[in-house]
């Protein structure tokens, strides 16, 4: 038999204003248009994708399993522009089928800087989940399924059974992502994402010039049958704007996804989804991931490059975490909470020059005009929070 | 290809990008083996007087002797040059103006010293008896409309002894002769507007010049625009037939410039930098409103106006008005090996053009890896990703930019880095293949029996 476990990630940053030298404020988000893109999203893809969840595990009585992710900074956004977002999720979450991971609440790359921030953020967004739904998450994925054997250590020392990877290529080798592993620095449960599968989702889907376009329900439910025999589980992680968003509802996406799951179990009548927790219980590891570097779900490379790729991002990032211990000392609840929300790893993606000038996906979730502008914006932002611990 | 090139600048004797432009095209048609012969309105000379050799001293012509050249790096290109007493932009000067001049050269002397005993001991300056500077007629020095005709004339004399396929003029001055060039000859006709009149003027157009243009674009086989900026200005103000319009981009080459002795002594003030005519159209009057917020926030910071024009005098006013006169320096023009030392010692490289056409020094800017503030009003702008962009109008965003490269160490480094794989990909050579498809496409459109 083979299993499908789907993860999707749900997040929003708080986006910047445009913020010169000349301002002095201590307002640094761009609430309009955060509330604006919030609201927007929900309309085309939440909502909207929420419902055809809920559907999905009501016809299949409860076989369609699956997990999601939520930031705290989406959590809150949801709270403040669209509400309705976070009944619909607690619909989900009654339903049993649903769980939710644990990531840092700032969606933030802090797990490389200050550890201690990194568990506080952490616990942070385990709070928010079991305020909101009861629940205690045991897997862990870390911001942009950044990973090493530290990050699998850390996260086993924080009481998780599991942890979300990339199925990188140049770590596997021959072997797939469809088994279950064990890290390498300890004893924790790593589960790989299935990146070709996934992808065929997230970014091909929609792409008329793909051979396999268009593609429809039954294709894939071969594809996923064709794991068994040498896998047990397909892992299938990605953004949740893939839906409605990424790839518009005129693409079928929406029909897609309603229709996948029953083909998957008609196929063959032993396949079926699972949750994260459900594949650690099912299946044993058979085999060490060994991540001496770190890996990401980013771009072809699969590295750091695309929040650590060049001067600017090494240098804002080291300056923001150098406040840490001044912003602490303030104890200022404003100041913590500006200071952790510039900590998004998106404010450091918009700086990313790798294929700027080839205008590529990079561009098209960047609200800057060019990556240099985002530093700059970013800097006098942060010039202001720091100016604020002294 | 056999091409018939009219000309009006070639280093060393330019006042912008107009002779950068036709010497880097010049060299990329020579290095595609393709034949030139350029007819100029002055001789070929300076300091490139040691490649030159003059190969016939040619027929008297009825008013003037016309000399002809060639120089060793373009093997396949002939000058023509016809003595003339004009150039394209006058440069208007008093004794205000020259004061400042002369104080505001100290500042690349110092490096000079420097630089030791190879380096040069004064700013190179042009020849009095090779610059006119009488300029009471906008723009342009003297009579330009009787020598615009004059050229024509002997361009159209020099064209019945050669043979060739296309004729290719760049810009209005040399239109009249192109026109009566090609109606002689019937080749067809290539023009290549590197400005428009609306760019060096506003909307304060001469209107001579401006029928020139019009009747050069409407006439001619293909236009050539030097960015989609311009083309959309020959489409909209001049009615230009969109089909019949390409643009064409200018490049650098990189490899091309001297290597100049770097300053020994850094410092500890930072330099910005302005370099280009100090005109309407450049924008100086932005340059120093900007300067004047950016100094409300970073101290240890100079100015550098290098470049002359007719609003010299009105920027060193502008200067003092602003109470920031002691911050800014004006160098006036600048050539040869003391642009490279200017460019050498600024931390950041601004032109914040009004209306530029395309803009060549941005690229010489980057080649000295220099960071660069363009702003978006410019045709530069459309291939350039690797700079920092702004509305020419926009002071308090140039300011808010300039400081952060002054304050940012990594904001340089990383606009240097990719800049220098960016200016890289263009090159003269690519620009010279693109005016050569523009040729193949005029001509075969003569041959189809347009």
């Amino acid at each position: 038999m083979a299993s499908v476990c789907i993860y999707f990630q749900v997040h929003q940053p708080y986006r910047l204003r445009r913020y010169s030298i000349f301002d002095a404020g201590h307002n640094y988000f761009d609430d309009q248009k955060n509330a604006e893109i919030c609201r927007k999203v929900a309309h085309k893809c939440y909502l909207p994708a929420n419902q055809c969840i809920l559907d999905l595990i009501r016809v299949h009585e409860g076989r369609f399993r699956l997990a999601y992710s939520l930031t705290g900074v989406v959590l809150d956004q949801f709270a403040a522009y669209a509400p309705q977002v976070i009944d619909s999720f607690k619909r989900l979450n009654d339903t049993g089928c649903v769980e939710f991971l644990a990531e840092t609440y700032y969606h933030s790359l802090s797990f490389l800087y200050s550890r201690k921030e990194f568990e506080e953020q952490v616990a942070l967004q385990q709070a928010k989940i079991a305020s909101l739904f009861g629940q205690k998450s045991t897997v862990f994925r870390n911001t942009e399924l950044i990973y090493n054997n530290d990050v699998a250590a850390a996260v086993h020392k924080l009481g998780f059974r599991a942890v979300i990877a990339e199925g990188a290529d140049h770590l596997l080798g021959y072997r797939s992502p469809n088994f279950v592993y064990q890290a390498a620095s300890c004893p924790i449960v790593v589960l790989l994402k299935n990146y070709r599968l996934s992808d065929d989702i997230a970014f091909r889907f929609g792409n008329r010039g793909w051979t396999e376009w268009p593609l429809t329900a039954e294709k894939y439910a071969h594809w996923v049958n064709q794991v068994n025999g040498n896998g047990y589980t397909v892992n299938l992680f990605m953004d949740y704007e893939t839906l409605g968003e990424h790839q518009w509802a005129d693409t079928g996406i929406f029909d897609f996804l309603y229709h996948m799951p029953g083909e998957v179990m008609k196929i063959n009548r032993d396949n079926d989804f699972k949750k994260p927790s459900e594949i650690v219980d099912a299946y044993p590891a058979c085999g060490a991931f060994d991540a001496p570097h770190l890996i990401s779900w980013a771009d072809t490379e699969r590295d750091l490059s695309a929040w650590l790729g060049n001067a600017m991002q090494s240098n804002s990032l080291q300056e923001v975490y150098a406040l840490g211990k001044a912003v602490a000392a303030k104890k200022d609840e404003d100041l913590l909470s500006d200071w952790r929300r510039i900590q998004t790893s998106d404010h450091f993606y918009y700086m990313c020059t790798k294929y700027f000038a080839d205008g590529d996906v990079h561009k098209y979730f960047n609200p800057y005009e060019s990556p240099y502008d985002s530093y700059i914006n970013f800097m006098n932002v942060m010039d202001n929070v720091a100016a604020r611990t002294k | 290809m056999n091409i018939f090139m009219l000309g009006w600048e070639f280093p060393p004797f330019i006042s912008g990008g107009l002779g950068t432009a036709c010497y880097g095209l010049t060299r990329g048609l020579n290095d595609l083996g393709h034949r030139v012969i350029f007819v100029l309105p002055q001789p070929v000379s300076g300091e490139y007087a040691t490649h030159v050799r003059i190969k016939t001293p040619s027929a008297l012509m009825a008013e003037t002797a016309c000399r002809s050249y060639s120089i060793e790096e373009f093997e396949n290109v002939e000058f023509r040059a016809i003595p003339s007493t004009l150039q394209a932009y006058g440069s208007p000067s008093d004794a205000l103006t020259e004061e400042w001049v002369t104080s505001g050269q100290s500042i690349i002397e110092t490096e000079h010293a420097a630089s030791g005993p190879g380096g040069h001991g004064a700013v190179e300056s042009v020849p009095a008896s090779r610059t006119h500077r009488g300029g009471s007629s906008g723009h342009y020095g003297g009579d330009m409309f009787s020598e615009t005709q004059r050229y024509a004339r002997i361009a159209l004399a020099l064209s019945r002894g050669e043979s060739f396929d296309v004729i290719h003029a760049h810009d209005w001055m040399t239109f009249p002769a192109a026109l009566l060039v090609a109606r002689t000859s019937r080749k067809p006709l290539v023009v290549h507007v590197h400005s428009t009149e609306f760019d060096r003027s506003g909307d304060n157009v001469n209107q001579r010049i401006y029928d020139i243009e019009r009747e050069g674009v409407h006439t001619a086989d293909r236009t050539i625009a030097v960015s989609f900026l311009t083309r959309n200005i020959l489409l909209t103000r001049y009615a230009a037939p969109a089909d019949r319009v390409h643009v064409v981009y200018n490049a650098i080459d990189n490899n091309g410039g001297k290597i100049v002795t770097p300053p020994t002594i850094r410092r500890d003030e930072k330099i910005v930098l302005f370099l280009g005519r100090i005109t309407m159209q450049k924008g100086p009057e932005y340059f120093l409103a900007a300067a004047k917020k950016v100094l409300e926030f970073v101290k240890n910071v100079r100015f550098v106006m290098a470049g002359s024009g007719d609003m010299m005098r009105r920027a060193i006013e502008l200067a003092a008005e602003l109470g920031i006169g002691h911050k800014v320096v004006f160098t006036g023009f600048l050539r040869g090996d003391d642009v490279a030392r200017v460019f050498k010692m600024a931390d950041l490289y601004v032109m914040p053009s009004v209306s530029e056409p395309f803009g060549i020094a941005p690229l010489e800017a980057m080649s000295h890896d220099v960071p660069v503030l363009i702003s978006k009003q410019s045709g530069v702008s459309e291939v350039l990703a690797h700079v920092l962009k702004v509305d020419f109008w926009d002071i308090d965003e140039m300011a808010n930019k300039i400081v952060a490269v002054l304050r940012h160490p990594p904001l340089r480094s990383t606009l240097r880095h990719h800049g220098t794989f960016e200016i890289r990909k263009l090159t003269w050579r690519d620009s010279a293949q693109n005016c050569v498809d523009v040729y193949q496409q005029a001509v075969a459109n003569r041959q189809g029996g347009r």
